[in-house]
């Protein structure tokens, strides 16, 4: 897929991604090892945008697995077709039991959903599996399966295995601990804040129209925010907004009033804002 | 490749013995990266075996460290005389106003060299990174460094310029951490790499001691905290929904069993009613323990949705409740002992802790918080200061309440020496030692009620 980490980074900077060392690292280790990828970081920092930028750059068809409490096996792997199953068993009524009986559990009746989607497919495919934190622990086991042989067993048919292994790509916020058995098949990357540097980057390639010194602004005041201990500090997503909030608003420069009037765009608690504001020495809200 | 291997196999056996949980299969993929990376580029081996060999984001201060002895940067110190102090002060300066990473990675190696050495004889010379530091004084800088910022013109005037001076402190900051990894660089050549490892560096933060754990690592342990919560309520949720299901009520079983002719068919479970527990938390709050007891209180406080109440008091030699203190969202980690210290009653005529006038003051005061639905925390190291340790009114508070557990912050061996009443409470209740972040999770997700 990649060739080096160096083609890595120039390939996803080219669809709008800017990866770090550590990300393009990683990602080139994953392709390399073929081994699912366990992204983990704050939430906005680029852990979806990632597999969608991977997916785009190796022309990989994107299969994705929004993962929630509750999501079983009908909803990962695959169904029946009842309905059709139904009509099948009706249509032919002169046929015997034993016919129809085989007939109904072949491919033909069967609803692949996200995980048999990536592993039957042919043509080069990115699996995300996003916020494996959400799903229950029940999940996990289905997916260590999945994940260590890149097989589905389906009782009627047998064993599905990949022809071609997907680029596997599992995103988790840390709401609940990933079990050992799980993390141990993965390569992990832990997503942060970005540096400084790349963060001036990111914004101007996403807020294109910011002044150069506002832009460098915005980066020194979130990396300050970031560095307090606060409820929910702000993370490239919120910058970003940020940015396209002091570009509508047409400010020249950062000043107290126009921080005054933004700092909600970038914190989300309202004890996270007094907390900034006394920092920065803004005046009384 | 056969010395990268040893290389690697070391920096795994050297994460094993700080308690990362590495398997073969782990090994063997580092080398399978190092394969397809190369050795050419340091900071990409570095990402790779990141990768492949942690499983989490806290393990990643202690591989960094870690790898920078097995994988040095390079090897003896740099060529040429050893800069003066006050040109490496100068060149500090211009480096920290220009934020050039690269350049303050070379003053640490030169400071290291130039002032880090001591002793002069085989076997007890070295490098100490505090001798470095102390005769360099970086964090003297500071104003030097704002006003050649300044003078730059770079960032000017303006509002973001009130940020200088943290900015500048975070820059000091990491130039210090690199001065650190430096010296125990050179010190592994000298001493065996193996052992540095083991002994000279910070262990991850939740095994870091708490009576001894620094400033920097007390705000590590406490970011620890939310994440540690979310993890215990998991847990307490699956033990509650197995408990739920409960025993079979024999009584029933056998009533039911009449319609069968008396052959129980179907045995009717006990249903249990949930009861939320209730818990009480007393804190010594006194300074030789203050990392401790502030960590804890973060976590109960963090676990507050998992219980129907929970009350909170802290204690010197005087004990007073702190539960309003510590409401939601009220979460100040920073200032949470100095506020407690603040707007409670804590101390009577001295500032050292008192178990006995503190429990017998629970007792009488407060015995009402305590029934039979309540678990009791006490946190704190049993050191009296030789007064009485006022054993009945932790036998009242016993008798009265479901469980009373006993934490402990000072290791086992030391209960009991000087001034520690330890062993005489630990025959009224149930003592453990708790010492780090790790042994206190452990012990709240087993002693905490269903």
């Amino acid at each position: 897929m990649f060739t080096s980490v160096d083609d890595v980074s120039a390939r996803l900077a080219e669809t709008g991604y800017l990866a770090s060392p550590a990300v393009a690292t990683t990602v080139f280790l994953a392709a390399r090892l073929g081994k699912p990828l366990l992204v983990e970081g704050p939430a906005g920092v680029g852990k979806t945008e990632l597999a969608k930028a991977v997916a785009q750059v190796t022309a990989a068809r994107l299969v994705r697995l929004q993962c929630y409490e509750g999501v079983d096996e009908s909803r990962a792997l695959y169904e029946w077709n009842h309905a059709k199953q139904l009509l099948r068993i009706s249509a032919g009524r002169d046929e015997s039991w034993d016919e129809t009986r085989t007939d109904i559990f072949s491919e033909e009746f069967l609803l692949p959903r996200p995980l048999l989607t990536a592993i039957r497919g042919d043509e080069p495919t990115v699996l995300l599996i996003d916020e494996t934190d959400k799903a229950d622990v029940e999940m996990e086991g289905l997916l260590l399966e999945v994940l260590s042989d890149f097989q589905v067993t389906v009782p009627e048919l047998g064993t599905v295995t990949a022809t071609r292994r997907p680029f596997v790509v599992l995103t988790s916020n840390a709401g609940r601990e990933l079990s050992e058995a799980l993390r141990r098949r993965c390569l992990f990357l832990h997503i942060g804040f970005p540096e400084e540097e790349l963060e001036r980057r990111i914004v101007r390639l996403k807020v294109p129209g910011l002044g150069e010194a506002l832009t460098e602004s915005v980066v020194r005041v979130v990396g300050t925010l970031r560095a307090m201990d606060l409820r929910k500090v702000p993370s490239v997503a919120e910058t970003i907004d940020w940015a396209r909030t002091l570009l509508a608003l047409g400010a020249g420069t950062l000043d107290e009033t126009v921080v005054r009037d933004t700092l909600g765009v970038i914190l989300k608690h309202q004890d996270d804002i007094q907390k900034a504001a006394a920092k920065l020495d803004l005046d009384a809200l | 490749m056969t010395g990268v291997a040893d290389r690697i196999t070391g920096l795994a056996g050297a994460l094993r013995a700080h308690g990362v949980r590495i398997g073969t299969g782990e090994t063997v993929d580092a080398a399978r990266a190092v394969e397809a990376l190369g050795l050419a580029d340091r900071e990409l081996l570095r990402e790779g075996l990141a990768a492949t060999l942690l499983h989490g984001p806290g393990q990643r201060a202690l591989f960094d460290s870690v790898f920078d002895l097995y994988f040095p940067r390079g090897v003896g110190g740099p060529d040429g005389a050893p800069p003066d102090r006050d040109t490496l002060r100068d060149r500090l300066t211009e480096a920290l106003a220009a934020d050039d990473r690269a350049q303050l990675a070379r003053l640490a190696v030169e400071a290291v060299d130039g002032l880090g050495g001591y002793g002069s004889s085989a076997g007890s010379d070295g490098w100490s990174a505090y001798q470095t530091l102390d005769r360099l004084r970086p964090q003297t800088l500071l104003a030097r460094v704002r006003s050649e910022v300044r003078g730059r013109g770079g960032s000017g005037a303006g509002f973001a310029d009130r940020l200088l001076d943290d900015e500048i402190r975070r820059r000091i900051e990491e130039f210090r951490r690199m001065v650190g990894a430096e010296a125990r660089r050179r010190v592994a050549e000298r001493r065996g790499r193996d052992e540095i490892a083991r002994r000279g560096v910070r262990p991850t933060a939740d095994r870091v001691d708490f009576l001894f754990a620094d400033r920097d690592q007390l705000a590590e342990l406490r970011r620890t905290v939310q994440p540690l919560a979310r993890k215990l309520a998991t847990r307490l949720a699956a033990r509650r929904r197995r408990a739920a299901r409960g025993t079979i009520d024999l009584r029933r079983t056998l009533r039911s069993s009449l319609s069968t002719g008396g052959v129980p068919m179907r045995p009717v479970l006990r249903r249990r009613r949930p009861v939320r527990p209730e818990l009480v938390l007393l804190c010594d709050v006194s300074g030789s323990v203050s990392g401790f007891s502030d960590f804890t209180m973060l976590l109960v406080q963090a676990l507050h949705d998992q219980f129907g109440k929970v009350r909170v008091f802290a204690f010197v030699n005087r004990l007073d409740e702190v539960t309003g203190l510590l409401g939601h969202g009220r979460a100040d980690p920073d200032g949470l002992s100095a506020r407690i210290r603040a707007e409670a009653v804590l101390t009577g005529w001295h500032g050292s802790s008192d178990y006995g006038m503190a429990l017998g003051e629970f007792a009488e005061r407060y015995g009402g918080a305590v029934g039979p639905r309540t678990t009791v925390f006490v946190l704190g190291d049993a050191r009296t200061n030789m007064s009485d340790p006022n054993l009945p009114a932790v036998r009242e508070v016993a008798g009265r309440a479901r469980r009373v557990y006993w934490l402990n912050p000072e290791p086992r061996d030391r209960w009991g020496t000087g001034d520690s009443a330890a062993p005489a409470y630990a025959d009224l209740v149930e003592m453990h030692e708790c010492r780090t972040a790790r042994q206190l999770s452990g012990l709240i997700a087993g002693l905490l009620p269903v």
